[in-house]
C-alpha cells in the first residue's frame, strides 16, 4: 500500500498543470481516487464531515444491483438451453450467460467512462461516479442479442445528450440509462423486437417472447404462472426478470437509506391503482389481467427500484416524489394495456415523469412560498 | 408558564472528549479582539500599538455604523495590529499588565432608565455589540426595535458547553442582564431552556421573561430553530439574539458601573488529555490552555465547535462569541480504498457504514473532507437534519444563482449559515454549504440596505 502511494506521488506531478501527461490529469485522478480516499481537508464550515461520498454512495447501488445481475446470467443460459429442449445444468446455464453479458458489459464501460473522462478532462473537473452505475444498468436494461456496436451508440448517445450536454452528473434531466434504452429502441427497432432478439439460436417451435411479448398480441394463454414471473424464469432484458432478485436489490437500497422508498412505493401504489382499475372496467382481455401481474411483468419492479429512484432526475421534494411515483406507476400500466407499438411502458413513463420531475417540484415548493406569504399577510392585516 | 416545543429532525454528533465539569482559573498574558468576528463591520481605529488601555477603553469603531464602538477586555497596553492580505485588520492584540482597571462607569439603576439611556450605556462601554439581530447575524441596530430577544440557555452541537454550570452563581448579575433586555423590545425576551437538561435555578426563576422548553436533537440548541418554533422572523422583521454569558456581562455592568468580559471557556475534543472548562476573559490566548495538554501529532485547534467555529493558531485567541475551544486531529492523510470497506469505525448519518450498528459509540472525527466536490446528486437527506418548513437544497440552489427574489421567498431570512452545518456534514457531494448560505445573506443584505 505504501509503496503504491508513493508511486502515485512520484507520478501525480507528471499528470498536474505543466507537466508532461497534462492532458491525462483526470484518468490520472480517477484512478488515485479510486485507489486512496484523498487526503484533502475542510478548510470552510464544518471541521468535520460524514465518511459518504458519491463513490461510497455509487457502490451500494452497485451492490444491490449484483443479484439481479447474476440471476441475469444464469436465466440467458437457462432460457438458451430451454428453447433448444435441454435442462442445463446450473454452472453451464450461468456460464453461457456470462459470456453473453461480459462483452455488453466491457463496451458500456469502456465507452461511457471513455466520454466521461474525456469531458472531464475538457471542463477541469474530477470525473463523476455516476456513470459507476449506468454503466452496469444499461447492460442489464438491453435484451440479451443486442449487437455490440448499437450498445456503443447507445451509451455514447445516453452519455453526451442525455447528460454531458447538460453539464454532467447531477445536473442531467432525463435518466442516462433509460435513454440509453430509448435509443436503441426507436434507432433499431427491426432489431429490438420480435423473438429473437431474447433468445437467438432458439428452435423455431419454441416461443421465446416475453410476458409482455404474449399479451401485446394476445397471447394470454402463454403468459407464465405468477411464480415463473416472480422467480424470472422466464425471457426478458438481461437483469430485469427476476422480482425476487430486484427485491433483494431494494432491501439494500432502503436498509442503507441510499434508495428513496417514497418513491418505490408510489410507483407500486401508482401501478396497483391503474391495474385494479383496468380489473374493474375489464373492457378486453389485457385489462382483466390480474394488476398483481403487472407488477412482476417486463421492468415495472427493475424500472421502480433502480430507475424512478435516480435522485438526479426524480423530484425532490416530499410531496413531490410521491406524485412522481404515482404517476410513473399508472402512465407504464397505461401505456402497456393501450399501446399497440411497444410491448413495455415503464421505460417510456419514467422517461416522460423525470421531464416533469421539476415541474411537480415546482408547484410543491410554491405552496410553501404562499404559505410564507400568507403569514406575513395575516400580520399585515393584524 | 411555559411552553414545550419537540423537535425530531436533527443530529447529535457523538464526539470523544467532553469536558469534566470543573472550572480552572486561567490567567493569560494576551487577549485580542478579531473585527473579523463581527459580520459586516469595517474597522476604524481609536488606539494604536503601544497605547496604555483599561478595561473598557474604545479600540475601534465600525466605519459604517460609527456609534458601535469595540473595547478592550482588560488592561495593559496595545501589543499588536495584526493584519492579514491587502492590510486587513485581523487582530487588535492586548498585552495583559494583570492589574484588571476598568473604566468606571458608575452603577446604574435599570428601573429608573429609559431604553434610550440603556442603549446609549451599552454602546459606550462596547458590551452592544454582544446583541445580534437576525436575519443576517449582524451586531444589533440600535436604532431598531426588535420583535423579540431570544436567549440559547443550552447548547446542542457537538461537545458544546454545559451553560447551567456556566451561570452558576450568577443569579443575580443573570436576572438584571434581562430586565435591561425586557427594555429593549416591545415583545418578549424568550428564555429556551432543554426541557430535560436544564435544571439551573438560574434560568428557571428566572423572571420578566418567557421560558420555553425545547427538546430534541442538534440543530435545536440554535437560535433560528427556536425563532421558528416559536415566532417566525417574517420579511421586514427582526429578532434579536445573545446567549447567557453576555446577559450576565450586561448584568454586571449595570450592578457595578463597569465591564466585566469574564468568559467560562469550555476546552474539549478528542486531542485535548485534560478537557475542562477555564475562567478567563474574553478573547483570551489559548496557548498556555493547550500547551502540554494536546496528545502529540497534527491538531486543529478551533474556536467554537467543530461544526461552525473558526480555525485559529496554537496561539491565536477565542473568538469573541465563542465559548469553547475544541481540538481535533488533522485529517490529511489519504486512505486505501477508504470507500470500500465495510467501515465498522466510520462516522456516518447514512447506513452506508457498518459503524449504523453502534448507536452509542463516540468517535474521533478528524478533519479530512472524506471524498471529491461534486455537484448535488443525493435528495431527501439534508432535510432529516433541518427542522424547518423550508426546502433546503431549492434555497440553496437559489442562492448560488443570486436569485434575490427566490431567497425571500424560499425563506432565507429565517435561517443563518449555522443552520446548514449539519446538511454540509452529512452532504454526499461536499458542498460547501455554509460558505453559499453566508454568501447569500450578505447579497440579501446588501440588496436590502
Amino acid at each position: 500500500m505504501k509503496a503504491l502511494r508513493k508511486l502515485l506521488d512520484k507520478q501525480k506531478p507528471h499528470f498536474e498543470k505543466g507537466g508532461r501527461f497534462e492532458k491525462f490529469h483526470s484518468a490520472f485522478d480517477s484512478v488515485e481516487t479510486l485507489l486512496f480516499v484523498p487526503d484533502k481537508v475542510t478548510f470552510s464550515g464544518s471541521h468535520i464531515r460524514d465518511s459518504i461520498d458519491m463513490k461510497r454512495t455509487m457502490i451500494v447501488v452497485f451492490i444491490s444491483l449484483i443479484p439481479a445481475l447474476l440471476f441475469g446470467m444464469w436465466n440467458i443460459g437457462n432460457q438458451h438451453f430451454l428453447s433448444l429442449g435441454q435442462v442445463p445444468e446450473l454452472w453451464t446455464a450461468f456460464f453461457y450467460g456470462f459470456l453473453k453479458m461480459l462483452p455488453i458489459i466491457i463496451v458500456s464501460y469502456v465507452v461511457g467512462l471513455g466520454i466521461e473522462i474525456i469531458f472531464a478532462q475538457i471542463k477541469g473537473h474530477e470525473v463523476n461516479e455516476g456513470f459507476f452505475v449506468s454503466g452496469l444498468l444499461i447492460p442489464m436494461i438491453v435484451p440479451p442479442e443486442t449487437p455490440l456496436w448499437q450498445v456503443a451508440i447507445a451509451v455514447a448517445f445516453a452519455v453526451v445528450f442525455a447528460k454531458e450536454v447538460f453539464g454532467g452528473t447531477g445536473m442531467n434531466i432525463v435518466n442516462p440509462a433509460l435513454t440509453a434504452r430509448a435509443f436503441l429502441f426507436f434507432a433499431y427497432p427491426a432489431d429490438m423486437s420480435g423473438d429473437k432478439v431474447w433468445i437467438a439460436d432458439k428452435l423455431d417451435a419454441y416461443s421465446g417472447a416475453t410476458p409482455l411479448g404474449n399479451a401485446l398480441v394476445g397471447n394470454f394463454d402463454q403468459i407464465p404462472s405468477t411464480y415463473d414471473m416472480f422467480m424470472g424464469f422466464i425471457p426478458g432484458s438481461n437483469g430485469e426478470t427476476s422480482v425476487l432478485m430486484i427485491l433483494i436489490g431494494a432491501a439494500i437500497l432502503l436498509a442503507t437509506g441510499i434508495g428513496n422508498w417514497r418513491i418505490m412505493l408510489s410507483v407500486v401504489v401508482g401501478g396497483i391503482v391503474m391495474g385494479l382499475l383496468f380489473n374493474w372496467w375489464g373492457a378486453n382481455e389485457y385489462m382483466e389481467l390480474p394488476f398483481y401481474n403487472h407488477l412482476i411483468m417486463g421492468g415495472f419492479a427493475f424500472g421502480a427500484v433502480f430507475m424512478a429512484t435516480d435522485p438526479v432526475t426524480a423530484t425532490q421534494t416530499k410531496n413531490g416524489m410521491y406524485i412522481y411515483g404515482f404517476l410513473i406507476g399508472a402512465i407504464a400500466i397505461l401505456i402497456r394495456v393501450f399501446n399497440p407499438a411497444y410491448p413495455e411502458g415503464v421505460m417510456l413513463s419514467i422517461l416522460l415523469m423525470n421531464v416533469f420531475a421539476p415541474l411537480i417540484d415546482h408547484y410543491v415548493i410554491e405552496s410553501n412560498i404562499k404559505k410564507r406569504l400568507k403569514r406575513i399577510k395575516v400580520l399585515v392585516s393584524n | 408558564m411555559s411552553t414545550n416545543y419537540l423537535i425530531n429532525k436533527g443530529l447529535d454528533i457523538k464526539l470523544l472528549g467532553g469536558s469534566e465539569k470543573t472550572i480552572v482559573d486561567y490567567s493569560a498574558k494576551r487577549f485580542a479582539i478579531k473585527p473579523t468576528d463581527f459580520i459586516g463591520v469595517f474597522p476604524k481605529m481609536m488606539v494604536a500599538e503601544g497605547d496604555v488601555v483599561q478595561a473598557g477603553t474604545p479600540l475601534f469603531y465600525d466605519k459604517s455604523r460609527t456609534n458601535i464602538i469595540f473595547t478592550s477586555p482588560v488592561s495593559g497596553k496595545v501589543e499588536a495590529l495584526k493584519r492579514g492580505a491587502k492590510r486587513r485588520l485581523l487582530e487588535i492584540i492586548i498585552e495583559s499588565d494583570d492589574k484588571f482597571d476598568a473604566v468606571q462607569f458608575g452603577p446604574r439603576k435599570v428601573n429608573g432608565m429609559n431604553r434610550e439611556a440603556i442603549i446609549e450605556t451599552m454602546l459606550q462601554s462596547g458590551i452592544w455589540p454582544m446583541l445580534r439581530q437576525r436575519p443576517y447575524s449582524v451586531i444589533a441596530n440600535p436604532a431598531e426595535t426588535p420583535k423579540a430577544i431570544f436567549i440559547p440557555a443550552f447548547d446542542t452541537s457537538p461537545l458544546a458547553p454545559d451553560f447551567d454550570l456556566v451561570v452558576h452563581g450568577k443569579g443575580q448579575e443573570f436576572q438584571t442582564g434581562l430586565d435591561v433586555l425586557k427594555k429593549l423590545t416591545n415583545g418578549p425576551v424568550h428564555l429556551n431552556v432543554d426541557a430535560k437538561n436544564t435544571t439551573s435555578k438560574v434560568f428557571l426563576n428566572s423572571k420578566n421573561v418567557q421560558i420555553n422548553k425545547f427538546s430534541g436533537p442538534h440543530p435545536t440548541g440554535n437560535v433560528s430553530v427556536q425563532a421558528s418554533k416559536i415566532s417566525p422572523i417574517n420579511k421586514g422583521e427582526v429578532i434579536w439574539y445573545l446567549y447567557p454569558q453576555d446577559v450576565i456581562t450586561i448584568g454586571s455592568f449595570f450592578l457595578n458601573g463597569k465591564v466585566d468580559f469574564t468568559r467560562i471557556i469550555a476546552l474539549a475534543g478528542s486531542e485535548v488529555l485534560k478537557p475542562r472548562y477555564y475562567k478567563t476573559l474574553l478573547g483570551a490566548c489559548i496557548k498556555h490552555m493547550v500547551e502540554g495538554n494536546l496528545t502529540k501529532g497534527n491538531n486543529r485547534t478551533i474556536s467554537g465547535n467543530v461544526l461552525t467555529g473558526e480555525k485559529i493558531e496554537i496561539d491565536g485567541f477565542v473568538g469573541f462569541y465563542d465559548s469553547m475551544v475544541t481540538v481535533i486531529p488533522e485529517g490529511n492523510e489519504a486512505e486505501f480504498f477508504g470507500w470500500l470497506l465495510p467501515g465498522f469505525n466510520k462516522f456516518s448519518f447514512s447506513k452506508t457504514f457498518l459503524s449504523w450498528m453502534f448507536t452509542n459509540r463516540k468517535y474521533r472525527l478528524n478533519t479530512n473532507l472524506h471524498g471529491g466536490h461534486r455537484s448535488l446528486v443525493m435528495t431527501g437527506k439534508y432535510e432529516q437534519v433541518f427542522p424547518f418548513d423550508i426546502y433546503p437544497m431549492a434555497l440553496l440552489k437559489a442562492i448560488m444563482v443570486e436569485d434575490i427574489d427566490g431567497m425571500e421567498n424560499l425563506g432565507i431570512y429565517e435561517i443563518d449559515a449555522e443552520d446548514f452545518a449539519l446538511c454540509e456534514v452529512i452532504d454526499t457531494s461536499k458542498t460547501e454549504m455554509q460558505a453559499i448560505v453566508r454568501k447569500g445573506l450578505e447579497l440579501m443584505r446588501q440588496e436590502m440596505s
